[in-house]
């Protein structure tokens, strides 16, 4: 009975593996297809490349954790999907990547807000995966973790410049954090995917996450004279996308994003 | 140009290049970006990009010059900072050099012992 024990146990850890790399898959690369959008329409030549450079640093980390993803599906029996397979057959529900990332790129502002909010949480997440037992997870996050500072440090300074810039521009920036804030909450909800994973080292509770984060963000607006958002100042917070239940704009994103793949299986160029 | 321009500000991306190319912040500086290469050990000339300020120059010329790991280290330099000879001055600066044979070290003998020269 022990053995049969041990073998669910071990069941219930690769379909909390396979869950945690699918939503890390997908926030990097749903929010790589965002700012692919910006290409060609970024307010200097000089800002399309920096974004389409962003772009294609989560475009490639989204392929180890999605190829990750397969392989860990195709180990428990069945062959697992590959990464074309997981990014271009899913439909939107089982996409399981945060709301925020999936929010339009709005102005640049919005998508300057975006990027300090997810890439704030994405630098503190890797930085605790370095240490993850699970060595691929550790060697990915090892990887992207320079890539990552790189993001957050533009995103950072574009901040203070918007904030700490002309009455218009503050404005707008600010309209933009309290935009975005009620995305923000779910990025650190704690759920039996990373409960079980935590406990045994893979990664860490997303809870624990809320305090660097909280730290960095209030600096940066701090600097870039902007205030954070009061209770009250802005919605409730957003929840779902974990769960597969993404907002209204997120379905035409998975139709453009698919159309091609879908239309021409198979296809090659 | 509305106030925002006039301070070197960012439009909104509402407003496309292509959709209004006058709202363009043509009022950023131009910058030239001096990188050096991994082995390299002088900062080379590159090009040149329009930034807001200093900051931002050295993360575009990042993006833009070094995305091949073509360095390891970047100078940018605000294009108005540098001081050009003008095509006008090219004769009287260079050209009195041409016939001046005797300022290259070519009329020694340069002895048997020294090597390494």
């Amino acid at each position: 009975m022990t053995a049969t024990k041990a073998t669910s146990a071990e069941t219930s850890l690769r379909q909390a593996a396979i869950a945690y790399s699918l939503r890390l898959g997908d926030d990097a690369f749903i929010l790589s297809h965002r700012l692919a959008e910006w290409i060609a329409s970024a307010p200097e030549l000089e800002e399309d490349v920096a974004l389409a450079n962003i772009s294609l640093d989560l475009l490639g980390q989204a392929r180890l954790l999605l190829g990750y993803a397969g392989e860990l599906e195709g180990s428990a029996g069945a062959p697992g999907r590959s990464e074309d397979d997981l990014a271009f057959l899913r439909d939107d529900r089982a996409f399981l990547n945060c709301l925020l990332v999936e929010q339009p790129n709005g102005d640049f502002a919005a998508t300057i807000a975006r990027q300090l909010f997810f890439t704030t949480y994405q630098l503190a997440l890797y930085q605790a995966l370095l240490t993850s037992v699970d060595e691929r997870l550790a060697a990915i996050a090892a990887k992207a973790v320079k890539e990552v500072a790189y993001h957050r440090d533009h995103a950072s300074v574009w901040t203070v410049r918007l904030g700490d810039g002309t009455q218009f521009s503050r404005s707008r920036m600010q309209a933009a954090v309290i935009q975005l804030w009620p995305y923000v909450d779910e990025l650190f909800d704690s759920d039996d995917v990373t409960r079980t994973l935590a406990e045994v080292g893979v990664t860490i509770d997303p809870p624990s996450l809320r305090a660097p984060w909280d730290g960095h963000i209030r600096d940066v607006l701090a600097e870039a004279t902007l205030d954070v958002p009061e209770p009250g100042d802005t919605l409730a917070s957003r929840r779902g996308g974990r769960s597969g239940l993404h907002s209204e704009s997120f379905g035409y994103l998975i139709a453009e994003m698919q159309h091609v793949h879908r239309s021409y299986p198979g296809a090659k160029w | 140009m509305t106030d925002l321009e006039d301070a070197g500000g960012v439009k909104g991306a509402t407003a496309s290049r292509a959709a209004a190319p006058s709202s363009t912040p043509h009022d950023w500086p131009l910058w030239e970006v001096f990188v050096r290469g991994r082995r390299g050990l002088d900062h080379t000339h590159v090009g040149s990009l329009h930034a807001p300020d200093a900051q931002l120059a050295l993360r575009n010329a990042r993006d833009v010059y070094t995305r091949r790991q073509e360095g390891v280290s970047i100078w940018v330099v605000r294009a108005s900072d540098i001081t050009a000879t003008s095509p006008q001055e090219r004769d009287p600066f260079f050209d009195p050099a041409a016939d001046k044979v005797y300022r290259h070290p070519t009329f020694y003998t340069v002895p048997a012992e020294a090597k390494h020269l």
